[in-house]
């Protein structure tokens, strides 16, 4: 790295890259993967989901995290889509990925069922 | 009503505040790129082109960031006695032997956000002119490890370590050492030492780190947590971070919060919340409905928080002045049925399993305090083996080489302080209120609710309960392990704990 510029350069790459900033192109989908959700079994969602969207709706990013905080609800998966607030999705299984790439991620209804204020 | 959908939503979410969490569970720690998306290395940019090494000193100091390991020693003037200490070579180290009970911090934070240490530390070796650092990790963080060791490549090719770093002129380079396992390498002189190869155990201070540390050079060591503030603290401001928290506890702290609460997690909260919020809105409660007992922070050389001091406003100072401590931040919630002797002798078992063994007074003392905890709950204790228990508390903080004995006997004496009334049930009365400490227990069945079912014989592991079919059973007391399958299984209630 050689100069500030280099660095701003980079970051407006990476932010493009990443669809982590207010303008991202698609949305995109994190697992927590942190040592508390991957002894809950985060593993095997992460695995489903990469295939299902890979298949249904491969412009959507799929991306590992650290740990989201509420340990005790993991496996988590968190929805940003461009412009609305994040969706939480807890207590994840391989088996409900289906659902919520099919009925979210493609026909952009969210799965309340699942969300965190259906756990609460 | 509308379901709440996002977690930021949630009670549990809303009253915290995220700096030295503010990318995990957000970027792919594994991708540097996604790190630099969130402004990652702007702050080691800054410092290096435009700061001089005493303006960041001074940026930390005015801060207010104190030791997030627990200490609360002010950070920036740590920095300023190492880089005043004059010396060819010095060493930046950053402890990550997180080993308290129930404490996933500093995990949480390496597997989520490795980059934000890793500049930190550079910022930290620019300021007091060191040119290696040393991340101290336990070899039981593997992912932690793992992404670290990603990171670092990463930073490396990208030229954020190395040589010349943003054409400054400016060096450092990074290194991981794995401990394995010992709890004492927590305790920063051991902690060195370990780092140079010995067996991990203290030496006296002084000289302290800043003077004659790592292989006797000048060296600062800071928590993984403490690192991880640096970053947002060169960006926004001292100003900015010290407008949060209390007088002289400034900034947030992230804490573990587990044991009997609905929402186990990681949080991080402005100093000065008090524990009611902590534990009522962000916790959610105690579940199955049950009392809240007492809250124990800081580990094995912390203390608890009783509930008649639940809005006490956690800062440093106030954990201390009430006999508990901030510590790292792992936060155990309590309830009716803990009992607070059996809590005291779980992390006496713990600090006498952990005692290095180079200094008497924590080898021998946490034993014999250890063994006095054991009688009481056992049943055979006098009051007098109280006030004996306390003298030996005092003697191994007096005596002590490092913190890990100085500070061994603290949930001993909190405890003591706020529930002396437990030791007592248990020492005078033979009994222990919570219904924990299996020798004070009995078992016995009710003849007013007994119908004779024989169901409980029939659990029974030892053959204790006799009787006949539609007669009041009986529990031979010689014969009973309280092991409470009779009082699981009876569909009448008529065993009772006494």
């Amino acid at each position: 790295m050689k100069s500030l510029e280099e660095l701003s350069a980079l970051k407006a790459e990476a932010l493009k890259k990443s669809n982590l900033g207010p303008d991202a192109a698609t949305t995109r989908v994190v697992v927590g993967m942190a040592t508390c959700g991957i002894s809950a079994g985060a593993t095997p969602v992460y695995e489903e989901l990469i295939k299902q969207v890979a298949q249904k709706s491969p412009n959507i990013m799929v991306s590992q995290t650290g740990c989201i905080g509420i340990c005790c609800m993991e496996p988590i998966v968190e929805v940003h889509e461009p412009g609305k607030e994040k969706v939480t999705y807890v207590f994840m299984t391989p088996e409900k990925v289906t659902k919520i790439v099919d009925q979210h991620l493609i026909n952009n209804q969210v799965v309340e069922e699942y969300t965190i204020g259906a756990a609460q | 009503m509308d379901t709440v959908t996002s977690l930021k939503n949630t009670k549990f979410f809303a009253s915290q505040e995220r700096v030295a969490l503010r990318n995990c569970g957000i970027i792919n720690p594994e991708l540097i790129d996604e790190y630099i998306a969130r402004d990652g290395y702007q702050a080691l940019g800054k410092v290096l082109t435009t700061m001089s090494p005493e303006e960041v000193i001074d940026t930390v100091k005015r801060s207010g960031l104190r030791g997030r390991g627990g200490g609360g020693f002010p950070t920036g003037t740590k920095w300023e006695f190492a880089s005043k200490s004059v010396n060819d070579v010095k060493y930046v180290c950053c402890n990550a032997d997180e080993g308290d009970p129930g404490a996933f911090m500093d995990r949480s934070v390496l597997e989520g956000d490795p980059h934000a240490v890793i500049e930190a530390m550079t910022i930290a070796g620019y300021a007091i002119g060191a040119h290696q650092g040393y991340i101290y990790v336990r070899a039981e963080y593997p992912i932690a490890i793992k992404r670290l060791e990603i990171a670092i490549k990463q930073a490396r090719d990208y030229g954020l370590l190395g040589k010349n770093i943003f054409e400054s002129g400016f060096d450092f380079e990074l290194e991981l050492r794995l401990g394995s396992g010992a709890f004492v390498c927590g305790e920063e002189t051991a902690l060195m030492t370990s780092i140079e190869g010995n067996r991990g155990e203290p030496r006296p201070r002084p000289p302290f780190p800043a003077v004659k540390g790592l292989f006797g050079k000048p060296t600062i060591l800071n928590n993984v947590e403490t690192y991880a503030n640096i970053t947002t603290i060169i960006l926004k401001g001292a100003e900015w971070f010290a407008s949060m928290g209390t007088e002289r506890s400034k900034g947030t702290k992230v804490f573990c919060v587990v044991g009997k609460i609905k929402n186990t997690g990681l949080v991080e909260i402005p100093m000065g919340t008090t524990l009611r919020d902590v534990i009522e809105e962000i916790g959610g409660g105690i579940p199955n409905g049950k009392k809240f007992k007492a809250a124990q922070t800081g580990g094995p050389s912390g203390g608890c928080i009783p509930a008649s001091l639940i809005d006490t406003k956690i800062d440093y100072d106030n954990l201390i002045s009430i006999g508990a401590m901030m510590g790292s931040g792992g936060l155990i919630v309590m309830d009716e049925d803990t009992c607070m002797v059996d809590i005291a002798k779980f992390f006496l078992d713990f600090t006498v399993d952990e005692s290095c063994g180079k200094c008497t007074p924590c080898r021998i003392g946490t034993k014999r305090l250890l063994q006095m905890l054991e009688k009481i709950t056992s049943g055979n204790a006098t009051l007098e083996d109280l006030d004996k228990m306390e003298e030996l508390c005092y003697y191994i903080k007096a005596n002590s080489l490092c913190a890990l004995g100085q500070t061994a006997p603290n949930p001993v004496l909190s405890t003591m302080r706020y529930f002396r009334d437990e030791y007592i049930a248990h020492v005078v009365d033979k009994k222990c209120p919570a219904g924990v400490c299996k020798k004070l227990l009995k078992y016995e069945v009710d003849e007013d609710h007994c119908k004779g079912c024989t169901a409980c014989a029939r659990v029974c592991p030892v053959n204790a309960i006799s009787g006949e079919v539609k007669a009041t059973h009986i529990i031979d007391q010689d014969k009973c392990i309280k092991c409470g399958a009779c009082m699981d299984t009876c569909k009448f209630n008529a065993i009772e704990k006494k």
